[in-house]
């Protein structure tokens, strides 16, 4: 599923890279846990997380997701934006909460990385 | 013998939420440039991670230090700080003394050692309580798990 179609999907707003939105997710890793996320994502997946600190994007970088999904409305600073920017991963946000996100892609076909 | 390409090191500064895991990425960065391949590189970049978070959260200051060699990279991280008194104990996956501020930070989930653990194809830990604690990882350039 394009990002851009779960941009959609979620009602999302784009906090960072909104030219990258074409590209392609098929599986998600979904935690608040930054060493579960290393500890699960294989690379090129869209990672959801309720954390909006500096280290939520270094994870998603150290990663390799494709892109990062922050649930409940919650916005990271300017600083935690423009690092996403510089390392051109996409930041979305949802006024949805996990588990409803969860719920909605799994029902579109994604789904999660064991 | 492995021939030698690269040897670089970097510091870290024991609780400095901040720049932790800066050191990471710029290993990504260097590894990415030398067309590592990608399994590799992600392997070593999480340990490099994992490691250098242990530092930040744990220890006072560090020293984390790159090798690549034709064959394989390693990660040697040594720090100054209060050791681990049960190794055995903090190699367990879910165990974490971490404070309720690293919590909230996403940290303290006791996976960090063994991602490390599992990501390197050769890992050993030591550690003397009160002084510090020193982390050597292998990932071989041919091995993709
Ligand atoms: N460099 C270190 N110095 C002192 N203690 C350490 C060090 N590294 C790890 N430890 C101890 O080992 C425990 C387990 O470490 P591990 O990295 O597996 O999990 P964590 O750091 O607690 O959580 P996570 O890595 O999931 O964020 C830590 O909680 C800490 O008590
Ligand atoms: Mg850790």
């Amino acid at each position: 599923m394009k990002l851009v179609e779960i941009k959609d999907l979620l009602k999302c707003e784009v906090l960072a890279g909104e030219e990258d939105l074409s590209v392609d997710v098929s599986q998600v890793v979904a935690s608040d846990g930054m060493s579960e996320i290393l500890a699960f994502a294989k690379s090129k997946e869209l990672m959801i997380t309720g954390l909006t600190n500096i280290q939520s994007i270094r994870t998603a970088d150290i990663a390799g997701v494709s892109a990062v999904l922050y649930c409940r409305g919650k916005r990271p600073d300017k600083k935690v934006i423009e690092f996403a920017k510089q390392k051109r991963i996409p930041v979305l946000v949802t006024e949805m909460v996990m588990f409803d996100i969860c719920g909605i892609l799994y029902n579109k076909g994604l789904k999660g990385v064991s | 013998m492995a021939a030698e390409l690269l040897r670089e090191s970097f510091q870290i500064q024991g609780r400095n939420f901040d720049k932790a895991g800066e050191i990471s990425s710029e290993i990504k960065v260097i590894l990415k440039d030398l067309d590592i391949d990608a399994a590799c590189l992600r392997r070593v970049v999480i340990v490099a991670f994992e490691a250098e978070m242990n530092v930040v959260m744990y220890a006072d200051r560090g020293t984390l230090t790159l090798i690549l060699t034709d064959q394989d990279i390693c990660l040697d991280v040594k720090d100054e700080g209060p050791g681990i008194p049960d190794i055995d104990l903090a190699m367990k996956e879910g165990y974490s003394t971490a404070s309720d501020e690293m919590r909230e930070m996403g940290f303290g989930f006791g996976m960090g050692l063994p991602n490390m653990k599992k990501n390197s194809d050769d890992f050993c830990i030591e550690s003397a309580v009160g002084k510090g604690t020193s982390v050597f990882a292998r990932v071989r350039l041919d091995s993709h798990a």
